[in-house]
């Protein structure tokens, strides 16, 4: 597949191109105060990196929105029944 | 330490993200079912050896993917060496900003965001080798930190951070095949609806 964006990575500006790889690091909240200050300094004023790192964010949001799988009813109960079905065969771990 | 007598009351409130971190390991409700019981029997029986106060949600996870880990690799009889093809940073960024949008008003990068349903998703993050998908879910889906999953997974924390990152970017590459399938899919039956 070819990259249909008109800017390549390659044409990016060294500046850009360090920021745009802690993308990651600063969208999970993992960059020190320091380098997170940096990060957003340059966010302020360039609009492609903003644009990106948005759209980041969002992805991110909607991955989440559509991963949770719906808990069988039927699993709760049988989890209850597990633990039961242990203090009846182990009794002395139980408590005490 | 922890008091068995309040394991159910602690631990049960994380049955449902445990239930759907094993069904996007295991691919299937049934396996899911079992690894969850799995873990809760082990945790049950180990909630001696639980420090109280300490993380419970990371403990747990912790048992589930051990377990997992064991039950599969055993099952494959042979370590995941997965290699996974890198790609580029904001692969799928990169790749939107030249398409057109179908609404007037509304950039490409939009109507892929809503385009993106459920089936796209959990396809996308089942398709990733067993490590990398790992770690995508423990970070992304539910939100645990890169010393966590480190802790987690039993790596280093740099190996969590390569898998996560190069995860993420083979997930992006494999929503925007999905997505190019389904324009391709629904240009064909426009097509079709003209002639």
């Amino acid at each position: 597949m070819d990259a249909l964006r008109t800017v390549d990575s390659d044409d990016e500006p060294e500046e850009c191109r360090k920021v745009i790889a802690q993308l990651y690091e600063f969208l999970d909240s993992e960059l020190t105060d320091d380098r997170r200050e940096r990060v957003r300094e340059h966010l302020d004023h360039c609009g492609s990196c903003l644009e990106a790192f948005e759209f980041e964010a969002e992805l991110r949001a909607v991955i989440v929105s559509h991963s949770k799988e719906q808990v069988p009813e039927s699993l709760m109960h049988k989890l209850a029944l597990l633990i039961e079905e242990e203090d009846r065969l182990a009794p002395n771990g139980s408590s005490e | 330490m922890a008091d068995k007598k309040n394991f159910s009351s602690d631990a049960m409130q994380y049955a449902e993200n445990l239930y759907s971190a094993a069904f996007r390991m295991t691919h299937n409700a049934a396996d899911a079912e079992d690894l969850v019981q799995e873990t809760f029997l082990k945790a049950y029986r180990g909630y001696d050896s639980f420090q109280e106060g300490t993380n419970l949600k990371a403990w747990l996870y912790r048992i589930l993917t051990n377990t997992y880990i064991n039950i599969y690799r055993a099952k494959k009889r042979r370590p995941d060496e997965s290699n996974l093809e890198d790609v580029e940073d904001l692969y799928l960024y990169r790749r939107l900003g030249g398409l057109e949008a179908v609404q007037a008003g509304r950039s490409a990068e939009e109507e892929v965001l809503d385009r993106i349903t459920d089936t796209d998703v959990k396809g996308a993050i089942d398709s990733l080798p067993d490590q990398f998908r790992l770690a995508v879910v423990l970070s992304d889906i539910e939100g645990f930190s890169y010393k966590e999953i480190a802790e987690i997974m039993d790596v280093p924390l740099g190996t969590v951070m390569s898998r996560l990152h190069r995860g993420r970017r083979a997930m992006q590459r494999a929503l925007l095949e999905l997505e190019l399938r389904k324009a391709a899919v629904s240009g064909n039956l426009e097509e079709g609806n003209r002639s």
